[in-house]
């Protein structure tokens, strides 16, 4: 099976965001950029699949600083080709324009499948998976969890509140947006992505233009007001504990 | 483009998902301020009880056997032609295992603008707003919505269950259905979800583990509070995918809503989609060492500091509480 998986990377959330001088955008100077955690799934999912049943699995993905390190990372861990998408992707780029740079390129990839995460956390005009499959003219699963493929389709398994799931039949060529692999991402030491980078090559696909139609316009961005945020408890671990089992007590629970 | 604002009302094996009501009431807040009505679409088959409570001007029911239940292409195929002819103002999505499954195909068929995330809308001199909240739950991001007929997704949390809730009938049109052929989309059966050992829903202790616990072995150090404390361990999506808890302890959008009486979370940022099982909860205390972890916000009490140093420290201090 011919397998697509475009990802893109998005700031780590691990580091301070900062809203830059417009107020209408996060400022993007010390900003840490990582792969998408559900774009990795996405690839797990892939390479599992290849494992299991032979195939091709190639992965695409939007310039941005050490993007080159993340498509090594999956060509490391059993990713076939690699495809660097260039463009004016610098500028806040929304999904609907990437959907679109990337629908021209996975159309003559020919793809059986194309996998990628169900969301991103900053994805404020829907995330790529559903948007990708409209722009192909290919049906669109998401919140999925487990692939089967068969003949001529797949079998997903979608999740549902409360832990129900759903086996969907989607007929191939199909867009999955991936929840979580059926393993957690496989880690992979430096040394072996080292290695990728001196054997895998990263091919480029230029777009030219964006077409950045159907997103809204940002008119403020804020961090969530303070004053809503808790009570908190200051001191060493001890002390800590012991404010604790007052506020356990107070509360009944002890 | 007419100014009325449409839900797509959400329902899974006979029952209307709580976010639907959520979306009504925003509809409302948005209708007063355009002067058109709320308009409910409920897609299903045999399924028009389920217009009885929702509050909504109007209900468009559309009936057909392949909306029985819920796939991606017959619902996009059946929201389709309705939302392209009667151009209503916003159509009104859930940001869920539904509503996100559609929205993007229809915002790129239709080339209708999308906004998703979305958490609250007001009505602002005429123009109509909207939060969503961006990054894991650390930023809001507020614009207007595009000047056309726009596509929103929804997240809980900007308005109650029971504000689009209503003890009075509404009024139902019946709609036909297009020919919902040759669909590549059919579901193939449900799979119960899996019964654990513990029901986190009705546990009244919760000590719930996040991406702060950096090993399977450590999920024994939360069962050792959790068995000085007498409550359950439960957690979030990170460690139910490593393997490391079993699915029935996930708490949030995928997993199991929980109303404890006390939730304390170790090493949960608070994104969104945990934060939606646990607002019920009556007290909830965070332990993270960001301290703008988004756990915060909800928290009524927090300390910023390693669990890996608190839960020794604090599980000593109950077993002495309750010895004494």
């Amino acid at each position: 099976m011919n397998i697509v998986v475009p990802v893109k990377l998005v700031p780590d959330l691990v580091e301070e965001l900062e809203i830059d001088e417009s107020g209408a955008a996060l400022d993007t100077t010390w900003m840490r950029l990582m792969v998408n955690e559900f774009d990795d799934h996405a690839v797990e999912q892939a390479i599992l699949l290849k494992e299991r049943g032979g195939g091709q699995v190639t992965i695409l993905a939007p310039d941005a600083e050490d993007v080159d390190d993340v498509l090594f990372t999956a060509a490391a861990k059993g990713a076939d080709r690699l495809i660097k998408i260039t463009g004016p992707f610098e500028e806040q780029v929304n999904n609907h324009a990437l959907a679109r740079s990337l629908a021209a390129v996975v159309e003559e990839l020919q793809p059986d499948l194309v996998l990628t995460g169900v969301q991103a956390h900053n994805d404020l005009d829907g995330p790529v998976g559903p948007l990708l499959a409209e722009y192909l003219g290919m049906p669109y699963v998401g919140y999925v969890s487990g692939v089967t493929a068969s003949d001529g389709n797949v079998v997903a398994q979608k999740e549902y509140p409360g832990g129900l799931l759903a086996e969907m039949e989607v007929a191939l060529p199909a867009v999955l947006g991936i929840q979580a692999a059926e393993e957690p991402p496989r880690y992979v030491a430096f040394s072996r992505v080292r290695q990728a980078m001196k054997s895998a090559d990263i091919s480029e696909q230029a777009v030219a233009e964006l077409d950045l139609s159907g997103s809204p316009t940002v008119g403020r961005m804020f961090q969530p007001e303070a004053g809503e945020r808790a009570t908190m408890i200051e001191g060493d671990e001890d002390e800590v504990a012991t404010r604790l089992v007052e506020i356990f007590k107070d509360a009944g629970v002890l | 483009m007419n100014q009325d604002i449409y839900v797509v009302v959400e329902h899974l094996r006979g029952q209307a998902a709580d976010i639907s009501y959520v979306m009504l009431a925003a509809a409302r807040v948005l209708a007063q301020g355009t002067g058109g009505n709320v308009v409910a679409v409920l897609l299903g088959h045999d399924a028009q009880e389920l217009a009885d409570d929702l509050a909504a001007d109007q209900v468009l029911y559309v009936d057909d056997p392949a909306l029985a239940e819920f796939t991606s292409d017959a619902y996009e195929k059946a929201l389709a032609g309705l939302v392209e002819e009667n151009a209503p103002r916003a159509v009104l999505f859930g940001d869920t295992s539904i509503g996100a499954d559609v929205a993007g195909g229809l915002s790129a068929q239709l080339e209708l603008p999308l906004v998703s995330y979305c958490q609250s809308v007001r009505a602002d001199d005429g123009a109509l707003k909207f939060v969503s909240q961006i990054c894991g739950g650390k930023i809001m991001t507020e614009g207007d919505l595009p000047d056309t007929t726009t596509l929103v997704t929804m997240i809980p949390g900007g308005f109650k269950p029971e504000e689009g809730q209503s003890a009075q009938r509404p009024e139902v049109t019946p709609v036909t259905a297009p020919a919902l052929e040759d669909l590549r989309v059919t579901l193939k059966q449900y799979i119960e979800p899996e019964v654990g050992d513990v029901d986190i829903s009705t546990e009244p202790i919760l000590i719930a583990v996040g991406r702060g616990v950096q090993s399977e072995d450590d999920v024994e150090f939360a069962e050792e509070l959790a068995e000085a404390l007498g409550g359950a361990v439960c957690s979030s999506r990170p460690l139910v995918d490593q393997g490391w808890l079993p699915t029935a302890r996930m708490v949030g959008k995928s997993g199991k809503r929980v109303k404890p009486k006390l939730y304390l979370a170790m090493g949960i940022s608070g994104a969104p989609e945990h934060v939606e099982g646990i607002a019920d909860s009556e007290l909830i205390v965070a332990v993270n060492t960001d301290p703008d972890a988004p756990i915060f916000d909800l928290a009524q009490y927090g300390a910023d500091i390693d669990l890996y140093d608190l839960i020794p420290a604090l599980a000593e201090q109950i077993r002495q509480a309750k010895g004494s």
